[in-house]
């Protein structure tokens, strides 16, 4: 059993990019649709929320409320692109158009093909969240040359969401259990996460809670740099988000293995 | 390289308390063609997939192109090219693309994949389609096509399960003459069917498989000489029992298959002299063919 799952394991550390250039090749057939669908939530939140309740609440943590919610949307557009790429892509590439099916035909390992799925979903991620990071910063919402620290802290973001929507994909028995996944664990986290408002506003249970999320640790890492401040406790919101890339990864793998390779 | 291509040995395989698997031993030479022969769910395809090492089997021993699996499936993959029952070509990509795309899973650079492309599109006669979405190929095309994507390692062993199902008779004679040339080229094939004809015309041995066991094994003149070893005549119309008690005395055998009565006879014209004069009825003389061994051996509504 040990062995077996060892064998299922990525079997090199390039094997996957041949599964990421699949993916980069079907989406560059249709980029400005893929791109548009995932930049336009976060921009409209940005806007709509910035400008208008911005009119309302003034300053937030000594800065524009503009300012302060895009280092949140950036953080959140990172994991919705990679989310939905894991569920709504990934899903059926495993599933109905039997891609992954193909691909274990060859010597890649089913560890190569999702790791390689991670990756794409970690692309699409980096590309969502630093357009919007562009975006602000060159509408001033957001300091140089300090904005450039976002660009990793968008990668890792991308790659824990990823894997956590990968054990969802695993777990899944159809389309219709995404939607547990976004409305009880991604909306209710976009709240305790500190994306809309500062996370001092929960109450004491709810900011213990926060601590856990990835989310929040994902915004603690990018926000500072956005708003060119001094950053508290990267080491630890850096290891936090690495552990959520790498844990659900092998819970995933273990799941997956149970469902395809029986 | 031993010239066993695929050996198993005592292998089992059940899901849940069905077992779909049971005490399977065979041997596929190299540059043979053989054939897992079985109705729907006796197994074929958890064979298949278990020779790729994507199915771990609960006994016995695997070893293909002379590794362990699936302990070593990776490597034995390598040198295995699979043609599987349901398409999964990738179809909002071309012909072209298709290809490019499996030969890098092979770890291939571009410019070695886009080498052998052309071969591989004369192979599958799909040079003018080469630029096409495979979405607007035709199923027969859509088959070729995953034969030529099997081929883009250069594999020693082909896996294909029932490659020429829902096929029309104009595109299974192309898959069939191409497998020819394959197997001339020295591949060997592992092919599961549920089509008699398809494993007559292709394979040099096969076995035939009940209940994921082993009920027959040899190639398929040998079985249907040891089997069968005389004419058949086909009788439609008529009730089948009357006529059975009829002409029981001079056939060897009969068995009833809904409307149609299989009479295996060594002198045929003494059947025909019983029935003459008889209306409504059509007899069919020809001589026995692998799907009689089947009958035979699955025993369906065999008389006495």
């Amino acid at each position: 059993m040990g062995e077996d799952f060892a064998a299922a394991l990525p079997a090199n550390a390039w094997n996957w990019i041949a599964v990421w250039r699949r993916n980069y090749l079907s989406w560059k057939k249709a980029a400005l649709a893929s791109i548009l669908g995932n930049l336009a939530d976060p921009m409209i939140y940005l806007f709509g929320l910035g400008t208008g309740l911005g009119m309302m609440v003034g300053r937030v943590e000594d800065t524009s409320y503009v300012a302060f919610l895009a280092a949140g949307m950036v953080a959140t557009s990172a994991m919705t692109a990679s989310t939905f790429e894991t569920i709504y892509a990934a899903f059926p590439r495993m599933r109905e158009q039997r891609t992954w099916e193909a691909i274990l035909y060859t010597q890649l390992t089913l560890g190569d093909i999702v790791l390689g799925e991670l990756a794409w979903a970690a692309t699409k991620a980096f590309m969502a969240g630093t357009t919007i990071t562009i975006v602000a910063a060159t509408l001033g919402y957001a300091a140089w040359p300090s904005v450039l620290y976002v660009l990793p802290a968008i990668a890792l973001t991308g790659f824990a969401f990823a894997s956590l929507a990968m054990t969802v994909t695993a777990l899944a028995p159809s389309y219709h259990y995404f939607v547990f996944y976004q409305s009880l664990f991604l909306t209710p986290m976009l709240f305790l996460s500190g994306a809309v408002f500062p996370v001092t506003q929960l109450s004491g249970t709810f900011q213990q809670v926060a601590h856990f999320l990835p989310l929040a640790h994902s915004i603690d890492l990018i926000r500072p740099e956005m708003l060119d401040r001094q950053a508290g406790g990267i080491a630890l919101h850096i290891a936090a988000l690495c552990m959520y890339a790498v844990l659900p990864f092998f819970l995933s793998m273990v799941l997956l293995r149970r469902r395809l390779m029986r | 390289m031993s010239n066993i291509a695929i050996n198993l040995t005592g292998v089992n395989k059940s899901f849940g308390n069905k077992l779909v698997v049971n005490g399977l031993s065979l041997t596929v030479a190299s540059g043979e063609c053989f054939g897992l022969l079985g109705p729907n769910g006796a197994g074929k395809s958890t064979i298949a997939r278990m020779v790729l090492g994507m199915t771990r089997p609960d006994a016995g021993q695997i070893t293909v192109l002379g590794v362990p699996v699936p302990a070593r499936a990776r490597l034995a993959r390598q040198g295995i090219g699979v043609v599987p029952q349901f398409d999964n070509l990738d179809l909002e990509f071309t012909v072209r693309e298709n290809l490019l795309v499996f030969g890098r899973y092979f770890g291939m650079s571009t410019r070695q994949i886009k080498a052998v492309i052309p071969s591989l599109l004369e192979f599958a006669r799909l040079e003018s389609k080469a630029d096409a979405r495979v979405a607007e190929l035709s199923g027969g095309m859509k088959r070729r096509l995953t034969l030529a994507r099997a081929l883009i390692n250069d594999p020693l062993l082909l896996v294909m399960d029932e490659p020429t199902t829902g096929l029309d008779p104009h595109a299974r004679h192309l898959i069939w003459e191409r497998l020819r040339f394959l197997l001339a080229r020295g591949k060997t094939i592992l092919l599961t069917t549920h089509f008699m004809e398809e494993a007559e015309r292709l394979c040099d041995r096969l076995c035939v498989l009940e209940h994921g066991r082993n009920i027959a094994e040899g190639s398929p003149h040998a079985l249907i000489e040891e089997h069968i070893g005389c004419h058949v005549i086909e009788i439609f119309g008529g009730n089948p029992q009357e006529l059975g008690s009829l002409i029981r005395p001079y056939v060897q055998r009969i068995e009833v298959s809904g409307e149609t009565l299989f009479c295996y006879a060594p002198d045929p014209e003494q059947v025909r002299v019983q029935l003459r004069g008889r209306a409504g009825l059509r007899l069919l003389e020809r001589p026995p063919n692998l799907e009689d061994v089947f009958l035979r051996l699955t025993g369906r509504e065999m008389e006495k």
